[in-house]
């Protein structure tokens, strides 16, 4: 079933072959004329001289008869040189995929047909045509020379209203589903403070630009590892794979973003691959796709985590701002403050909303922003309940430890502990009363 | 101690704090825990560069991190 490919022709024509290239233009030498077959019977041998001109030519004479093969071949190299690839429109009929990957089937429309052969290795054809379909079909018109056929050599392969990528789509995404790898269950919530990103895709593209920048502005605390990768043409599934694999060998990134920037859909066609789909599912890591333009659609988009519009998007679901981190943390500083006790100065709480308040004016200058988070920590510190103590103030504690905070866990004759910033005396308490009361117990803490 | 877990630390430590029948001492300590975590926090958020790295693996399988110029 299978046909000599271009340039596998048998080595026994290349003789004629020769043989021809020595002659006049092939298409005359096939094709003898008629006078000379009914001379050559009709009249005695002729002069030596001119019986060999006959014979030298070939097909010209029974002697000199040209083998069936040198015939398909010629005319092969004929159809070959004739016609440049070119698109054929026609509907498919026949269609029959072959054990050996190759594809058989008609193209035809009224009352021609042509026979058509589509090699698994130089297609690049996204799924087989069904019977019925009308296509666009582009390839080589040659001859199979096993059957004296003209044959059509296909390499591509349109449908009308993309019914080819779309029923790729469908085979791939139905074989997905199946396995349960679009439940969406499955999708994992994204870190909410990644320190690293693993980026998928290649080195040169506006994808890597547009993701750093991001970044960049948004959280310059995150870092970006590159798992440089082929995004399009035939080598980029099996790339997009093999980046795949290591970013979940490495196991080092918080999340992963796969992806690339716009292009023609044949371009982004590898995001569509049932391979690259498998493995973006089995990645460790949360996921975030970003193939294209917001309209570009693609199989990795239904199995990631979370599916971008484009690189900028999933750069900006990847890492959060670091302004409003700061923010957070200011509030917490604020809460802290407000929270820990109730005796230490209400001027604590103002001096670290100032530390904060210094920290973040200094964005844009590292050292002296990095000098005053250094500074803001240390003043924070600085204004705690114990560095309280260094301001005058002193803890009352019990014997077995336990602060005092209200005159009423005091009674007269009671030993207790005072707390000062360079250590610790004991003491007697003489009386108690409430605040109601005027009595004054003396040496209990509070201000002093 | 992972920025995401001193933020939730710092989370649980507020909502303790909030908790008013917390003696003093307690509240102490978490105040002075509360303080180490915001500086922890701190130290995240004071990078102002992110750097770009590119993942390469040897033949023998072992990862390297290298420095890849924007």
């Amino acid at each position: 079933m299978s046909t000599p490919r271009r340039g596998g022709r048998p080595s026994q024509s290349l003789g004629e072959l020769e043989l021809f290239a020595a002659s006049p233009p092939p298409s005359r030498a096939a094709e003898p004329s008629r006078s000379r077959p009914r001379s050559a019977r009709a009249v005695p041998p002729p002069a030596p001289r001119a019986a060999y001109v006959e014979d030298a030519i070939p097909g010209a004479s029974p002697s000199a008869a040209v083998s069936v093969m040198a015939l398909t071949a010629t005319a092969r190299d004929v159809l070959e040189g004739a016609f440049m690839p070119l698109w054929v429109r026609g509907e498919v009929s026949d269609f029959k995929a072959h054990r050996n990957g190759h594809w058989y089937f008609c193209l035809r429309d009224g009352d021609a047909q042509i026979r058509c052969v589509a090699w698994s290795r130089d297609r690049r054809i996204p799924a087989r045509p069904d019977d019925g379909m009308q296509v666009a079909a582009f390839g080589q018109l040659s001859v199979y020379p096993a059957r004296g056929e003209m044959q059509f050599s296909v390499t591509r392969m349109e449908a009308e209203g993309d019914g080819l990528y779309r029923k790729a789509l469908d085979i791939t995404r139905a074989r997905l589903e199946a396995d349960g790898l679009l439940d969406p269950r499955r999708k994992r919530a994204l870190p909410r403070y990644p320190r690293r990103i693993a980026v998928i895709t290649s080195r040169d593209g506006a994808a890597l630009r547009d993701i750093h920048a991001v970044v960049q502005r948004r959280c310059p605390a995150v870092d970006i590892v590159l798992v440089p990768a082929a995004v399009q043409g035939d080598a980029a599934p099996e790339s997009l794979c093999d980046a795949l694999d290591r970013v979940a060998r490495w196991q080092k990134a918080d999340v992963l973003i796969i992806g690339r920037g716009g292009g023609a859909r044949e371009d982004l066609w590898a995001f569509n691959d049932e391979r690259v789909a498998r493995a973006l599912a089995s990645c460790p890591m949360p996921t975030i796709s970003a193939v294209g333009h917001e309209i570009d659609m693609s199989i990795c988009d239904l199995v990631a985590d979370v599916r971008a519009p484009t690189p900028s998007a999933a750069a900006e679901a990847a890492v959060p701002v670091q302004a409003e981190l700061r923010e957070r943390l200011r509030a917490f500083a604020g809460l802290f403050a407000g929270l820990s006790a109730d005796h230490v100065a209400r001027a604590r709480l103002d001096a670290s909303d100032a530390v904060l308040r210094v920290s973040d004016g200094a964005v844009r200058h590292v050292d002296r922003r990095r000098q005053n988070v250094e500074a803001g920590a240390g003043r924070l510190n600085a204004v705690s309940p114990l560095a309280t103590l260094d301001r005058g103030y002193a803890i009352v504690r019990t014997a077995n430890g336990r602060t005092v905070r209200s005159v009423r866990a005091l009674r007269a004759g009671q030993e207790v502990e005072l707390v000062f910033r360079d250590g610790a005396a004991s003491a007697t308490i003489d009386g108690a009363a409430s605040p109601a009361s005027e009595t004054e117990s003396s040496e209990t803490g509070g201000p002093s | 101690m992972s920025f995401e877990q001193s933020m939730a630390r710092l989370e649980a430590i507020a909502s303790r704090l909030e908790d008013e029948e917390l003696d003093l001492d307690a509240a102490l300590a978490l105040f002075e825990e509360g303080v180490a975590e915001l500086r922890a926090a701190s130290a995240y958020l004071a990078k102002a560069e992110t750097r770009l790295k590119q993942l390469t693996e040897a033949a023998d399988g072992v990862f390297k991190v290298t420095d890849l110029r924007a």
